[in-house]
């Protein structure tokens, strides 16, 4: 923007005639780097940072998924061929890849819908309440600003085979149990995750409910809506843009996920059934050494979720856009 | 914005039309009746919401003070019995505590650091001063922020270990991290809501464009270096992930790091290692948790100003 005004102002002058013109000379010489020019060296230490260890990488990384990349020690020349989609090819044909693009597609299936629709129902609950309002709000954001190593300890320890959760259910308790069950394990952290980042949402929500006017809460009342109709017909259309957002970053850190299943269910779970994406990107890249397999991994996965996001922002938004 | 206006007119007509409905003084009487029910609904679905948010830090604080763990629903509550400081003691000697919050601390401190420096020039530059690529740098800062970590990992491990040798060094941690661009954002914000005049007349006086910076802008957004401290704080400090892969020392890894391989590899051989490991997780915890009740205004209000916007 003020690229375009800067540089546009001698340009809209110069019709006016052959004096201003001239008179603009100096100024204009002056003034190409703007009148603070100084703001360049001032955004130029961020400028350098985000390129070399932002930008530089991302390309790095689609140079190494199309090259026979290997590790090596620093400052040793050698030959990486081209080697085209082999490493794509090698990726999409790995069953423990396959797996677990699987296992994160169940986990986007429990969390979002959750994280979705717990969060709007908490911030509208929220939202109503006075009393120990900061109470509430505090409670709620406390597991987002916990480490998640931390909060891992203590479900380990709630759904361990004789803990807690399972003591409460008694003869209900599962089979093999949570963590340690390959039907379960997947579902037991995509129940954390949604628990761990609730209280962002509920933040997200807040904000936005912030901008539904009362007085449509007020009519409805008046035309005898009932709560369930205000909710359907004010607060969920009013919301949509949160809701869009809300989606995505819960898809995004989905697509993320490493730590917990790692922690929670110690490494990939039970036959592989907890294994992340990530956790693939890991084990093949790092400790397999096959780091150009883990890179291609890593540039299908985004693209992944970028056709993930697109189609969520088509249902989520509705016609709108 | 022009679909918000649209709504927002559409709301005012709306709003213009309740007035046309002179309805009896028995219709309001019934909202209020009506909102008060709902608030005890809110109010049940927000204290039930508290406990399952609030019950596993409590159980956790019970949990590393138990002698032996006790998984029954009276494990749940305090008894004088069963109540021990060894697993402090127990976990201390696995994974040396004090050496993990220094390391901890460092980590966090210098991305801290970092992005206090260059975020506030950067922030203020591009709120307040005039000058060629100011657009580039701004749409940069924005599109950083949806750049996925995953597609990073690798090169990022490739560069900083393999070719410049950093790993089990700090700088090798801080790097990725190392400036924050929400908090950049953040305190473009602030900057933004600064008068433009204020700064003019400082130039216009002679004052050098650092020295701006330092004794007018500075001064004025305080809140914003709050805000953006603690915004940042969490990132590192809860990290796990790349620290992880790039620290093989134990005597280098931040608590989360060292905790973490005590959960997965050493658990199995501790006396009590739901014990430990729960009195581990309490002082990783702790900092966090006490920072943010203490400045739960600023985090609130951060979070909901750079993400909304952002």
């Amino acid at each position: 923007m003020s690229l375009r005004s800067s540089s546009g102002s001698p340009v809209t002058g110069k019709p006016v005639g052959g004096t201003a013109d001239q008179r603009l000379v100096p100024r204009k010489r002056k003034g190409f780097l703007g009148p603070q020019p100084l703001g360049l060296l001032f955004s130029a230490p961020y400028v350098i940072y985000v390129l070399a260890v932002l930008a530089f990488p991302l390309g790095y990384a689609v140079y190494i998924s199309f090259h026979d990349f290997f590790f090596t020690a620093p400052r040793v020349k050698v030959d990486r061929p081209f080697v085209g989609f082999d490493n794509y090819i090698t990726v999409l044909s790995d069953p423990a890849v396959q797996r677990s693009f699987l296992n994160i597609g169940v986990f986007l299936i429990i969390n979002v819908p959750l994280t979705v629709g717990l969060s709007l129902l908490l911030a509208n609950a929220l939202n109503r309440v006075t009393r120990l309002k900061t109470f509430f709000r505090l409670s709620y954001y406390v597991p987002y600003v916990t480490a998640s190593v931390a909060v891992v300890g203590v479900w380990l320890f709630l759904f361990q085979q004789n803990g807690l959760v399972n003591t409460l259910l008694g003869p209900l308790a599962p089979g093999p149990s949570w963590l340690v069950n390959s039907w379960l394990a997947m579902p037991t952290v995509a129940l954390y995750v949604t628990w761990k980042q609730l209280g962002f949402f509920i933040l997200l929500y807040l904000a936005a409910l912030q901008n539904i006017p009362d007085e449509l809460y007020e009519s409805a009342s008046v035309d005898g809506g009932n709560k369930w109709v205000q909710f359907w017909n004010i607060t969920v259309p009013g919301v949509r843009p949160a809701s869009v957002l809300v989606t995505l970053l819960a898809t995004i850190t989905g697509a993320n996920l490493f730590t917990e299943p790692y922690l929670l269910t110690g490494g990939g779970g039970p036959d592989g059934a907890s294994a992340s994406p990530v956790f693939i990107m890991y084990q093949r890249g790092l400790l397999q050494g096959n780091p150009d397999v883990a890179a291609a991994l890593g540039v299908v996965l985004v693209i992944g979720v970028l056709l993930i996001a697109l189609i969520q922002k088509r249902l989520v938004g509705g016609k709108e856009d | 914005m022009s679909v918000t206006n649209a709504q927002n007119a559409k709301n005012d007509d709306d709003a213009g039309q309740q007035p046309e409905l002179p309805e009896p003084v028995l219709r309001p009487d019934s909202g209020v009746e009506k909102r008060r029910n709902l608030g005890v609904g809110s109010f049940i679905l927000l204290a039930l919401g508290a406990f399952v948010f609030l019950f596993p830090f409590y159980y956790m604080l019970i949990g590393s003070l138990q002698t032996a763990p006790d998984t029954s629903i009276f494990g749940a509550f305090p008894n004088p019995a069963n109540i021990t400081g060894a697993n402090y003691v127990q976990i201390n000697e696995s994974i040396n505590l004090f050496r993990g919050l220094l390391n901890s601390g460092i980590f966090t401190g210098g991305v801290i650091l970092f992005t206090v420096i260059f975020g506030l020039l950067v922030g203020y530059a591009l709120a307040q001063m005039q000058f060629r690529g100011r657009g580039v740098v701004f749409g940069m800062m924005l599109l950083v922020q949806m750049i996925p970590f995953q597609l990073l990992l690798i090169p990022l491990y490739v560069m900083i270990v393999r070719d410049y040798g950093l790993a089990d060094s700090y700088l090798g941690m801080i790097l990725p991290f190392a400036i924050n661009s929400t908090a950049v954002f953040v305190f473009r914000q602030y900057f933004l809501q600064l008068p433009s005049t204020l700064f003019e007349a400082a130039r216009i006086d002679g004052a050098s464009e650092l020295r701006i910076l330092w004794q007018i802008a500075i001064p004025l957004v305080r809140p914003a270096i709050v805000t953006a401290v603690l915004l940042t704080f969490i990132g590192p400090w809860n990290e796990f992930l790349w620290p992880f892969l790039v620290t093989k020392e134990q005597s280098i890894q931040p608590l989360a790091v060292s905790l973490a391989n005590f959960i997965s590899n050493i658990a199995g051989q501790a006396g009590n290692p739901f014990g430990a490991i729960l009195a581990g997780a309490c002082v990783l915890a702790a900092p966090a948790v006490a920072l943010f009740i203490f400045f739960q205004r600023q985090f609130i209000s951060t979070n909901i100003g750079s993400s909304v916007k952002g």
